[in-house]
C-alpha cells in the first residue's frame, strides 16, 4: 500500500514537472497559461495569450519535454529489466551494444552527408542488427547464456565503436562535431515527427515490459530456480532482451546516447521501494522520466542561449546523489 | 499420482550419465535417491521435472509424457527444493512464496484472495506463518529452507522433488525438515523424490531407496535391504558399520575405514586417519 502511494506520488511528480518544465526557458510564461494553451488544443478556449507562446509551448517546449519523458522512461526500464535478466548490477540498456551500433548508423549517415531525417532509421536499424548479431554469437543449440551475451555485447561495442572512431576521423570539421553532439546525446533537434517516430516503439514496448514483472522477480532467483517454479526461461529471456533493446533502440535513435539514466535510475528505486518489479519497474519509469525532463531543462537554460550535453549533467548531478544513497543503502539494492 | 520412469537413459556429450533408469513412485513414497558423488543422483531428479531431456526414454505423470508438458504445466504437478541457495534480494518470505503461485497464473493476472489463502495456508504447513514480512536475507538457513518447501508447496503440486535439502543445516534443522517431508508425504499424500547424501538420515525417511553407481541402478528396494554393509563397500569403497539405534531403532551408518584395493582394506587402527584416494578427490570436485 505504501508503495503504491509512493507510484501515486510519483506519477504526480511528473505531471508536475511537465507543467512546471513548460514554463522554464528564454521567455517566461506563467503555468496558468501553460494550461490554458494545453487546454485550448482539446476544447475551445478564448485566447488571452500572445501567438508566439502557442508556438513556443505546443512546438518547441512539448515535443521536447515529452521526448524526455519517452526517453527516460525507455532507458530506465531497459536498464532495470536488463540487470534483472542478467542478474547484473553493471548491466545497463547499452550492454548488448545498442548504443554503439546506433551511433554507427548515425555518424554513417552524417559522414555520408545523406539527410538528416535518415539519422534515425538508419540509427535504429543497426541497433537492432547489433543485438541480432549479439544474440546469434551468444545462442548454442536453443540456450543462450548470459555471460556470452554480456562478451559479445561488449565485444560488438568495442567493434562499432572502433568503426564510429575510423568514421570520426574521415569526417570533415563540421560534421565531427554533428557526430559528437550526437555521441554525447540530447534533445536539441525535438520535434513533433521525432515524438511521432519513438513514440509507438517506446510506449508499447515499455508497456509490454511491465507485465513481465513476475518473471523478472523469479528470474532474480537464478534460471534454475525460475525453472522449478514454472518459468520458461529461454523464452522469457528472448522476449525480455529483445524488448529491452527495442525499446533502447528507438530511445538513441531519436536522441543520440545517453549514459547513466539506464544504469543509475533503477539502482535508486531500488534501493528506495525494494525488488519486487512490480512496483520498481513503473517506479524506474516515471523517475526516469521527471529525471530526463529536469535534466534537460537545466541543460537548455543553464548557459542560454547555448545548450549543454545533457549526457554531461546527467553524470554530474546523479553521481554524487547515487554515490550517497549506494554507500547508506547498500544492503537494499540486493546487488 | 504416479511418477514412472522407463528405461531413462542421459548423456551429457559422449559420456552417459543416466543408464536405463526404470523407477516408479506413488502418493505416501519417500524414494531417497543415494550415491557417491558423480553417480547422476542430480542428473535423474532434472529429467524428472524436464529441465533436462533424456537421451531416450520417458518420464510419465499420471500417464501423461512430461516432454508433452510446457514449464507452467510442469510446475503444477512437480515441486522442486533444491540444495541450499541464498538469495541476496531483499523479498519477503510472504513474496518469495507466492512466486511458486506463477504456474497458475496467467500473464495479466494479479495476486488475488485465492492466492492469498494458498500461500498463507503453505506458510502455516511448514511452521513459517509468523515470519511472512520477514526479508529473506535476514533469516536462517534452515528457515530459509522452509520458505522453499512453502514455495514449491504453493505451486500445489503432487509430486515433491528435493535435492539435497538438509546440507549445510544444524541437526536440529536436518530433522525438522525431514520430519516435515515425512508429514507432508504420510497427511498431505505427496509422492517425494529426495538426494540425500546422509546414508543414515536416508534409511530413516525414506520408504524406497535407490542407490546409483555411475548412472545405473546398483540397488532398488527397502531402505533396510539397499543400505547394507556390501552394498556401500561396492559402491563407496568405504567399510562401514551399521547398526540400530537403541530409541527408535534407526538403521545407523557409521563409517569405519576406506578402501584402497579391492581386496585390501587397511587395518582397523588407521580408521582415524581419513585419506580419501586420488580418484575420489577428483570426484568431489564435479
Amino acid at each position: 500500500m505504501k508503495k503504491k502511494l509512493f507510484l501515486i506520488f510519483l506519477g504526480l511528480g511528473l505531471l508536475l514537472t511537465l507543467l512546471i518544465t513548460l514554463t522554464i526557458g528564454p521567455v517566461r510564461i506563467n503555468v496558468l497559461t501553460v494550461v490554458k494553451i494545453l487546454c485550448s488544443v482539446l476544447i475551445d478556449i478564448s485566447r488571452t495569450w500572445p501567438d508566439n507562446f502557442q508556438d513556443i509551448i505546443l512546438n518547441v517546449r512539448l515535443p521536447r519535454i515529452l521526448l524526455g519523458i519517452l526517453v527516460g522512461c525507455a532507458l530506465s526500464v531497459s536498464g532495470c529489466s536488463m540487470q534483472a535478466l542478467f542478474r547484473n548490477p553493471m548491466a545497463s540498456p547499452y550492454v548488448c551494444g545498442v548504443a554503439s551500433g546506433g551511433a554507427f548508423g548515425a555518424s554513417l549517415v552524417i559522414v555520408l552527408n545523406a539527410s538528416q531525417s535518415f539519422i534515425m532509421p538508419v540509427a535504429f536499424f543497426f541497433s537492432l542488427v547489433t543485438i541480432f548479431v549479439v544474440y546469434y554469437v551468444a545462442k548454442t543449440g536453443s540456450k543462450v547464456s548470459s555471460e556470452t551475451l554480456l562478451l559479445s555485447g561488449i565485444a560488438l561495442s568495442l567493434f562499432f565503436s572502433a568503426a564510429t572512431s575510423f568514421l570520426q576521423y574521415l569526417a570533415e570539421e563540421g560534421e565531427l562535431r554533428q557526430i559528437i553532439f550526437w555521441l554525447m546525446g540530447g534533445f536539441w533537434a525535438s520535434s513533433w515527427s521525432k515524438v511521432k517516430i519513438v513514440m509507438p516503439v517506446v510506449l508499447p514496448g515499455t508497456i509490454c515490459l511491465l507485465f513481465f514483472y513476475k518473471e523478472l522477480n523469479i528470474l532474480l532467483l537464478g534460471e534454475e530456480q525460475a525453472e522449478d517454479v514454472g518459468v520458461n526461461v529461454e523464452k522469457t529471456r528472448k522476449i525480455i532482451l529483445v524488448l529491452a533493446a527495442l525499446v533502447t533502440a528507438g530511445a538513441v535513435a531519436a536522441c543520440g546516447v545517453i549514459g547513466f539514466v539506464g544504469l543509475i535510475i533503477p539502482h535508486i528505486m531500488r534501493i528506495l521501494v525494494g525488488p519486487d518489479h512490480r512496483i520498481l519497474l513503473p517506479a524506474s519509469c516515471l523517475c526516469g522520466s521527471i529525471f530526463l525532463v529536469w535534466i534537460d531543462t537545466f541543460a537548455r537554460t543553464l548557459i542560454s542561449p547555448t545548450e549543454l550535453p545533457v549526457g554531461i549533467i546527467t553524470a554530474m548531478i546523479g553521481v554524487p546523489f547515487f554515490l550517497l544513497l549506494l554507500r547508506k543503502r547498500k544492503k537494499l539494492s540486493g546487488f | 499420482m504416479e511418477l514412472k520412469i522407463l528405461d531413462l537413459s542421459f548423456s551429457y556429450n559422449s559420456t552417459k550419465t543416466l543408464d536405463n533408469i526404470v523407477l516408479k513412485i506413488k502418493g505416501r513414497e519417500i524414494l531417497c535417491i543415494i550415491g557417491p558423488n558423480g553417480s547422476g543422483k542430480t542428473t535423474l531428479l532434472k529429467c524428472m521435472n524436464k529441465k533436462l531431456k533424456p537421451t531416450t526414454g520417458t518420464v510419465l505423470v499420471n500417464d501423461i509424457n512430461i516432454l508433452q508438458m510446457n514449464r507452467k504445466e510442469v510446475a503444477k504437478n512437480i515441486g522442486v527444493v533444491p540444495q541450499v541457495s541464498t538469495v541476496s534480494f531483499p523479498f519477503t518470505v510472504y513474496d518469495l512464496v507466492m512466486m511458486g503461485r506463477y504456474s497458475h497464473k496467467g500473464r495479466f493476472d494479479t495476486e488475488n484472495e485465492n492466492d492469498r489463502a494458498v500461500v498463507y495456508q503453505c506458510l502455516a504447513r511448514t511452521g513459517i506463518e509468523h515470519m511472512a514480512d520477514r526479508l529473506i536475507t535476514e533469516i536462517s538457513g534452515g528457515e530459509y529452507q522452509k520458505t522453499i518447501i512453502a514455495r514449491a508447496l504453493a505451486q500445489q503440486p503432487e509430486i515433491l522433488l528435493l535435492d539435497e535439502v538438509t546440507l549445510h543445516l544444524d541437526i536440529n534443522h536436518q530433522i525438522e525438515i525431514l520430519e516435515l517431508v515425512k508429514a507432508l508425504s504420510e497427511e498431505n499424500n505427496f509422492a517425494i523424490v529426495m538426494v540425500l547424501h546422509d546414508l543414515s538420515l536416508a534409511a530413516r525417511y525414506s520408504t524406497k531407496t535407490i542407490m546409483l553407481q555411475k548412472g545405473r541402478i546398483f540397488a532398488y528396494g527397502r531402505p533396510e535391504d539397499v543400505i547394507s554393509v556390501e552394498n556401500i563397500r561396492d559402491i563407496y569403497d568405504t567399510e562401514v558399520e551399521i547398526g540400530r539405534s537403541s530409541k527408535g531403532n534407526y538403521l545407523n551408518v557409521i563409517p569405519l575405514s576406506i578402501i584402497r584395493n579391492v581386496d585390501e582394506i587397511t587395518s582397523p587402527t588407521m580408521h582415524h586417519s581419513f585419506r580419501p584416494p586420488l580418484s575420489d578427490l577428483k570426484s568431489q570436485k564435479y
